[in-house]
């Protein structure tokens, strides 16, 4: 955290061009992606949720 | 190419790195950094004219080795990670969508689907098709472990007995392959009753619940056959399903129109009910209709969105979410995703009443757009080829947007209903995905750091 840049999030998207080619566990479909949202973004990757500490 | 997007929304200063998707809250002295290395200036150069606009000397050399700092570790100006060349891998089949009804109790004035009847007659899926339907994704999904069903319709639950049967038959087909289906359905509600309501939550089903808000917005559009607005029959429904199981899995999902560009206080409507996922969207309609949105509407949606961006930073519905501005910035998709989208035409395919495959729900009926049956596969590899190439770096203009790692490059089917070509989506459909973004990451923002709030 800098004294006038604060950085919310690190970015991620530019290590996942490889990583998650053969991934299976993000919704596809219109439930999930178009008819709830045409934006993807707000999809949870589970390789992601994966690496995160457990509680 | 866009490498940097900078916004300012109540007095915040954002920069959303485009490549990384990293996201940072600047400082006057940063932000005027920023604006003059975005036009070409070296460090020094910026840093001297921020001088001379009377910023401190010590100021802008620390803003200026900050952002040095975060360009040399890939959190500023970052290349993109894929070019005009970039193709999204083959992958296996893993959606279907399984119309189980051409048919519906009600008659929506917006309705894509022809009020349930997709260009053809009324019809019911037997549960024969669903079961081949059922065995062709399975056998088709090759190494997935798990796989996706939606019931969709016209209304699903017109033909709850198949539903019913087809769900008990994808749980034996589950034991026998080892693989994992995950069941949703998306309904009106009007026939949500104990009955259905339990066996949706024993199976563990998610559920889209359509719902436009307001019982004089609902009833505007969403109407029965015989006239008469549905919010009466399908809102006390919809929430007691909602609430009763306490919101696991479930949306409600609504649409507005010209009739309701005030849609914030939909959102207000549905989380009163209990909801705590909302899914609102912009009608997809021709301009001659009377509740079609067109770009004069724009500058109200805008301001709409960002009062509800507003209410939800205030904390003013703890626990709710408004599924658009929930942006996932640390955890988010992968780019092979955020590119392709939806994956219609090539992972997710629609199936109708007969058993006819189509690239997605909003494709049925249409005879070009068919793709194959349930009985024999896909038929037509260079129209699934056709949709895996027409991801957002293909398109033009969202090669160029800031916003495409986010949008995907919209919507097939509302691309072509907008302009007649699926590779450019409408003028005010750009404008609102772009805006309900900067909200979402203005939510986001709210989290960071308030030393730097105030610049």
């Amino acid at each position: 955290m800098g004294k006038h840049i604060a950085t919310v999030a690190g970015g991620t998207l530019a290590s996942t061009r490889e990583a998650h080619r053969a991934c299976e566990g993000c919704q596809t479909s219109c439930q999930s992606a178009c008819k709830t949202s045409c934006t993807v973004g707000n999809q949870v990757c589970p390789q992601e949720e994966e690496k995160k500490p457990r509680a | 190419m866009v490498l940097l997007h900078r916004f300012q929304m109540d007095g915040r200063r954002l920069v959303l790195d485009v490549a990384s998707g990293a996201l940072h809250v600047v400082d006057e002295t940063a932000w005027f950094l920023l604006d003059r290395m975005e036009e070409g200036l070296a460090v020094a150069d910026a840093v001297r004219e921020a001088r001379a606009a009377g910023f401190p000397g010590a100021g802008a050399r620390e803003a200026a080795a900050e952002i040095e700092d975060l360009a040399g570790r890939g959190q500023l100006w970052s290349p993109d990670p894929a070019g005009p060349d970039y193709m999204p891998p083959v992958r296996p089949l893993r959606a279907l969508c399984l119309h189980l009804a051409h048919d519906c109790n009600l008659r929506c004035a917006y309705c894509f689907a022809g009020q349930g009847r997709y260009r053809g007659s009324r019809s019911l899926m037997s549960f024969e098709v669903g079961k081949q339907a059922i065995d062709y994704l399975l056998a088709a999904s090759g190494s997935y472990n798990q796989v996706e069903i939606d019931f969709f319709g016209g209304e699903p639950l017109l033909n709850f007995a198949v539903l019913r049967r087809l769900v008990r038959y994808g749980r034996e087909r589950e034991t026998v392959t080892g693989k994992r289906i995950n069941f949703t359905v998306t309904t009106n509600g009007v026939l949500l009753d104990e009955t259905t309501g339990a066996f949706l939550d024993g199976e563990r089903l998610g559920v889209v619940l359509s719902l436009d808000g307001r019982p004089e917005v609902h009833d505007a559009v969403r109407r029965t056959a015989a006239g008469a607005g549905s919010y009466a029959l399908a809102a006390p429904r919809v929430s007691r399903f909602a609430v009763g199981r306490d919101n696991w899995n479930c949306y409600a999902r609504g649409t507005y129109t010209r009739y309701n560009t005030d849609f914030c206080r939909d959102f207000e409507h549905l989380a009163g009910l209990g909801f705590a996922a909302v899914s609102l969207e912009p009608v997809v309609a021709g301009p001659a209709e009377p509740y079609a949105l067109g770009e004069g509407d724009y500058p109200a949606l805008a301001r709409e969105y960002e009062r509800l961006a507003r209410l939800l930073a205030g904390g003013a519905y703890p626990g709710v979410r408004f599924f658009h501005f929930d942006l996932r910035l640390d955890d988010g998709p992968c780019l092979s995703r955020r590119v392709s989208g939806c994956g219609a035409g090539t992972e997710y395919l629609a199936v109708d009443p007969a058993g006819d495959l189509y690239p997605c729900h909003q494709f049925v009926g249409r005879a070009a757009f068919r793709m194959g049956n349930v009985a024999a596969g896909v038929a037509r590899p260079e129209l699934a080829e056709r949709f895996r190439a027409s991801h957002a770096l293909a398109k033009a203009a969202c090669a160029r947007c800031w916003a495409r790692y986010f949008c995907s490059g919209g919507c097939h089917a509302n691309n072509l209903a907008a302009t007649g070509d699926m590779r450019e989506p409408g003028a005010l459909y750009c404008l609102l995905v772009r805006k309900r973004i900067e909200c979402g990451l203005f939510l986001r923002a709210q989290t960071a750091s308030r030393r730097v709030a105030a610049g």
